[in-house]
């Protein structure tokens, strides 16, 4: 069996023309993302919607305008957990707390919220250190339907358990369940942590900084980005964050390539938590 | 150095994987210099110990990827646990957390597929002892681009599951001993 490069090489030129496309009609850019993983999940939407190449899905998504909506989930990854890594959680709570105790009013960015687990968690956490009366959290994620999930607070109840021992492994000094009530397979989270955190629209490719916060928890975003984009990205962090604030990234994640890698000092290297320098 | 332009070596495994790599990986000497890049099946819930324990076997560097991390000859490199590991265009890593493929994150099929894309007849591909079927379409996809694929014998692999579906749907990937896989991948480093 031999090879048909003709595919690769067609997929090569028609994969940017549908990058192109969506930029223009949608004004979602996935031009900087990371080509070998993008493309795989494009390939799964092209068995999605019946269409044999990447030229069809762009003629559809052009001239069809409901199915972008499915296109913009099957494109960006919506995988999380509560407490996803307990021990990052758990360095948060024992490292960085301490130094966002010192400040009267805290703002925190979770970048890249998909469906709010993060955010949520981190608003417990921040209940349970006695931080809630001055923090506030922002969540922001470039899907409409995710931000919304988010915004719902709702979760399916099958993977609390998870949620559960993920919490307690993150030194938990409550029970998860005092957050939320179950009804009809869901969890719903009490809408005094809602009342914490501000969901909103931002895109890490095209909008510029919004609030200046002292922590960053951007996890398992960059990885979809190529390296451009992440250099965007981290500017955008280091921008947002006030003097000593922290970025927290995803566990495999380093900013040992970035340029803005001088500006930032590794302050829980395995939990990947960095701290923002004074300028050199 | 840097020889992951001339090509590369793609290795899947999943039960019995420790035994298979301590058998073939010390057999590659210092001088090797293609990148081999290795999925292992993990537990998703704690930091995996395969680079530490081969570090101490090999002659080779051995590293974790990270994401966006450059390949480099003559390095042997492990997926970490609970991502997809994909090779960029630009010869770098990039990892995914999206859904397992055949209940596995890192995916072996993954990974073959998007280095075969890359290296198409210069990657070479091997599957070893394991208890399911992942590996198998990734290693035709290898073998449609020109790649090469190696299948370790059901002999010495401590579980055939893997081995066995990689040679059915494989006929003309080569089923070899471990001895005989490492003899492979130093006549081709050689030929670069």
């Amino acid at each position: 069996m031999k090879a048909n490069p003709v595919v690769d090489t067609n997929e090569t030129i028609e994969l940017p023309l549908l990058l192109e496309a969506i930029f223009q009609k949608y004004h979602y850019d996935f031009r900087g993302y990371s080509q070998a993983s993008l493309k795989r999940r494009m390939r799964q939407a092209l068995l999605r919607f019946h269409c044999d190449t990447f030229s069809e899905l762009q003629s559809l998504v052009i001239h069809d305008e409901r199915v972008f909506p499915q296109l913009l989930a099957a494109c960006t990854v919506q995988v999380s957990e509560f407490f996803r890594d307990p021990a990052y959680f758990r360095a948060i709570r024992e490292l960085v707390v301490p130094h966002l105790k010192t400040y009267p009013s805290i703002k925190i960015w979770v970048a890249g919220c998909s469906a709010g687990e993060e955010a949520y968690s981190l608003a417990i956490l921040c209940r349970e250190e006695g931080l809630q009366k001055r923090v506030l959290i922002y969540a922001t994620d470039i899907n409409p339907e995710a931000l919304s999930q988010a915004q719902s607070g709702v979760y399916s109840l099958d993977r609390l358990p998870l949620y559960t021992n993920n919490h307690q492994l993150s030194g938990a000094k409550s029970s998860l369940s005092n957050y939320y009530t179950a009804a009809y397979g869901a969890a719903v989270f009490d809408k005094s942590l809602r009342e914490q955190i501000v969901f909103s629209d931002h895109s890490l490719v095209s909008d510029e900084v919004f609030a200046e916060v002292q922590f960053v928890s951007c996890r398992n975003v960059l990885i979809y980005f190529d390296r451009e984009l992440q250099n965007r990205a981290i500017g955008l962090f280091r921008d947002a964050l006030s003097r000593k604030g922290f970025l927290g990234l995803g566990s495999k994640e380093t900013l040992r390539f970035s340029p803005h890698a001088p500006y930032f000092t590794e302050f829980a290297r395995d939990e990947r938590i960095y701290q923002k320098q004074e300028a050199l | 150095m840097n020889s992951a332009t001339a090509g590369a070596v793609v290795v899947g495994a999943s039960a019995g994987a420790v035994e298979a790599l301590s058998t073939l990986l010390p057999l590659l000497p210092r001088t090797f210099s293609l990148p081999i890049v290795i999925v292992v099946h993990l537990p998703a819930d704690r930091p995996s110990l395969l680079t530490e324990v081969f570090r101490n076997k090999c002659l080779l560097q051995v590293e974790e990827i990270e994401d966006k991390v450059p390949l480099q000859g003559g390095t042997i490199y492990f997926a970490p646990p609970d991502y997809h590991v994909l090779i960029d265009t630009g010869l770098w890593f990039s990892l995914d957390s999206d859904v397992p493929v055949m209940y596995s994150r890192p995916s072996i099929d993954v990974l073959f597929e998007s280095a075969a894309e890359v290296y198409h007849e210069r990657l070479i591909g091997v599957i070893l002892s394991g208890a399911n079927h992942d590996g198998a379409a990734g290693l035709q996809k290898i073998i449609a681009a020109g790649g090469r694929g190696l299948i370790q014998n059901q002999q010495s692999a401590a579980a055939t599951t893997m081995v066995q579906a990689a040679a059915a749907l494989c006929p003309t990937a080569e089923v070899l001993s471990l001895e005989q896989i490492a003899r492979v991948l130093m006549e081709v480093d050689q030929q670069q």
